[in-house]
């Protein structure tokens, strides 16, 4: 059976991007900025040990999700926290949604999250007259050219600095200038009179302490910190598999994640927040929502692919991974792009819609081999491979391909004349493969390596 | 010695010197190759591209040729890794068939596995020429762990000279049915490594899967250099 489906166009995408010259420097530079100085990072410290001790954190984690998140729960609210609980994308929306609106929010600062894309919840906040401004810089960005992420990390990793410029210069109404620093100096004004000025502050959770009930916040540019504590409100939006047992553990992650992604030794910033702003405390919000999101989480968790959830988004996959860096973020048309994308987006989005994606793997293992919680990543896309298959979404083309192949590789017969077949057709099957790898292979020998050993 | 030779259905197809040369080199080191009449494929492309069934008929295919305690030589990194790494998954819930798998498995060897660990070529003093440099394939890398084998062997060669490739571990975009998949992607993949190629100043790129070398061939020949692309086994044999 092969369904008819309209999934994501991956390989017109990939295509139509590969087209982008721009583009192509962005990534390739970016990529390998990243990968270098991981490589530096990781070889300084015992990183084999600290990998195996985050695989084995993150997969107690998986084992004991339920009970951490509630024991997490019960120590965010005594700390003073307002916890809340979301089904899906949807009730994720609302609930933001209801505490902006129910205390006169207009202006809502945000922190760079992932979650937050993933439930398109700045579309929602401005069907509701709530202007959400994002202040990380790549994000700021994204927002301002009316794109999304390409990246989980550097949001506006496919811009280069003239793309930047030119976009300032439209948007902003500035000189032209790709001077880095005079662009960023236009962001940071721009964004101080924003932090002094929000109603409310939103921000991502990079990890969560179930046993202290605290919230971990890295980021590199400082405005995670303004945002969650400037404005009186700060509502906190995470996914629920970024519960870890204790607040111990998280001095391994500290060092872990930021290692992984850049190989900084530590983010720039580091925030953690345990409840609200305490009597005689100088800093933080007046007033704390956590919204713990599942969005289908509960239902991987439960299945073969929940390793999945062990991943903390360093991006270290994407930046390793040969067809991300060739092709950058967009093309996947998904919240999350790369190995760790391919994956997850499958998953909470479904076959019928993410199945094109599965195609964007060679399989070389970069992804796995980089992991640092040792999520098999190139397996897990080889095992959503089969699921495909089995659930009917391989194109007929294929199916009868690989039926074929089935029988040749059964038969040293049909093997054999499959060999002499293609030899002898082999302009016909030229001409019906044009533009496609057929035209990059050379023309099958008569004397195979079987005939002359034989 | 004896073993039984795969030749794959890249070398069977496209590159039967490629084969030949395996057996030269085998013979020079008083290994006779036995080429079982057979043999077909390994099953990889249906195993990458999530055809279960496709891949256990081939699995069991060959799992009935090469039958026996004759050690297995493999010229391709991604092969090799099929059948050492892959069998014994598909085979998940037939303990007996499984149990073959892993026997199989435990007595197959990568082509320059089987030439460093058993026949210490590297030591013999084998020699080849010019300036090579080395493409290091995925599975073979990642999945059967071997780095260091073909840069010993080809190292080894007297009168060669071997330059490094840069990034040298980075996927070529071939990928089996990658490349028939996302073929703008694999092409873009490939002309990278054609010029990271190109840009070693060596004569002769090799490699240990004549997949990757086939991709990495095209988009060199596209690009007019002159640049010879040869399997390992070929290079090491040149000299004999």
């Amino acid at each position: 059976m092969s369904r008819l489906s309209f999934g994501i166009p991956f390989r017109a995408n990939a295509a139509a991007a590969l087209k982008n010259a721009s583009l192509i420097e962005a990534m390739r530079t970016s990529t390998s900025t990243f990968t270098e100085k991981r490589a530096e990072g990781v070889a300084k410290v015992p990183f084999e040990q600290w990998r195996e001790e985050a695989s084995r954190i993150r997969t107690e984690v998986l084992d004991n999700l339920p009970q951490l998140i509630d024991r997490f729960a019960a120590a965010a609210t005594r700390a003073g926290s307002i916890v809340h609980r979301a089904r899906d994308a949807e009730a994720a929306r609302e609930i933001v949604g209801s505490i902006l609106k129910d205390r006169g929010v207009r202006t809502v600062v945000k922190a760079k999250s992932m979650v937050t894309e993933e439930i398109h919840l700045n579309q929602y906040l401005e069907s509701m007259e709530i202007r959400p401004v994002e202040t990380d810089l790549g994000e700021y960005i994204v927002q301002i050219a009316g794109e999304k992420p390409s990246h989980i990390l550097a949001p506006a990793l496919h811009k280069n600095r003239r793309d930047i410029g030119k976009l300032f210069a439209e948007k902003l109404g500035i000189e032209y200038t790709d001077d880095p620093e005079v662009l960023t100096k236009v962001a940071r004004r721009a964004l101080r009179e924003e932090f002094i000025s929000a109603d409310a502050g939103l921000s991502g959770v990079n990890l969560a302490a179930a046993d202290t009930g605290s919230i971990a916040i890295f980021t590199n540019e400082g405005n995670g910190r303004m945002v969650t504590t400037l404005p009186p409100i700060h509502v906190a939006v995470m996914t629920m598999e970024k519960i870890i047992p204790s607040l111990a553990d998280l001095s391994l992650f500290i060092r872990l994640l930021p290692r992984s992604a850049t190989g900084q030794t530590l983010s720039s910033y580091f925030s953690l927040i345990t409840g609200t702003r305490k009597a005689g405390e100088a800093t933080g919000a007046r007033e704390l929502h956590i919204v713990i999101v599942d969005n289908g989480r509960s239902r991987i968790l439960q299945g073969e692919f929940r390793d999945i959830l062990k991943c903390i988004r360093c991006s270290a996959c994407l930046n390793v991974c040969p067809v991300f860096r060739a092709i950058g973020g967009h093309a996947y048309g998904s919240t999350y792009p790369g190995p760790m994308g391919i994956v997850l987006t499958t998953l909470l989005d479904g076959m019928e819609k993410a199945h094109p994606i599965l195609d964007g793997s060679t399989l070389c293992g970069a992804c796995t081999e980089v992991c640092p919680v040792k999520v098999p990543l190139a397996g897990l896309i080889a095992s959503l491979r089969r699921q495909k298959v089995e659930l009917g979404f391989a194109d007929t083309n294929e199916r009868i391909g690989m039926a074929g192949f089935g029988m040749a590789a059964g038969s040293p017969s049909l093997f054999a004349f499959s060999q002499s077949m293609a030899h002898r057709l082999w302009s016909v099957i030229q001409r019906l493969g044009r533009n496609s790898a057929v035209e990059r292979l050379p023309r099958p020998v008569e004397q195979t390596f079987r005939r002359r050993m034989s | 010695m004896r073993v039984q030779l795969f030749g794959t259905c890249l070398v069977d197809t496209f590159f039967p010197e490629t084969g030949e040369a395996v057996v030269r080199l085998l013979r020079h080191f008083g290994v006779e190759a036995i080429f079982p009449k057979d043999q077909t494929c390994c099953g990889k492309p249906a195993d990458s591209a999530g055809y279960v069934r496709e891949a256990r008929k081939a699995a069991l295919h060959f799992l009935s040729v090469f039958d026996g305690q004759d050690p297995i030589v493999i010229p391709s990194g991604s092969c090799a890794s099929m059948v050492k790494n892959h069998y014994p998954g598909l085979f998940h819930g037939d303990d007996r068939m499984r149990k073959k798998a892993e026997e199989t498995a435990a007595r197959t060897y990568e082509l320059s596995q089987f030439l460093v660990h058993v026949l210490e070529a590297h030591k013999a003093g084998l020699s080849g020429k010019g300036t090579i440099t080395y493409h290091s394939s995925c599975q073979l890398m990642r999945e059967l762990g071997v780095r260091e084998e073909p840069l010993t062997l080809l190292k080894s060669l007297k009168g060669a000279e071997f330059v490094p490739l840069p990034n040298a571990d980075r996927c070529c975009g071939f990928g089996g049915v990658f490349m028939g998949k996302m073929p703008e992607v694999s092409m873009a993949l490939a002309n990278e490594k054609a010029e990271s190629v190109i840009g070693t100043g060596a004569d002769t790129l090799t490699g240990c899967d004549h997949g990757c070398l086939m991709n990495i061939a095209d988009a060199i020949q596209r690009r007019r250099a002159n640049v010879r692309v040869r399997h390992l086994a070929s290079v090491l044999a040149e000299g004999l």
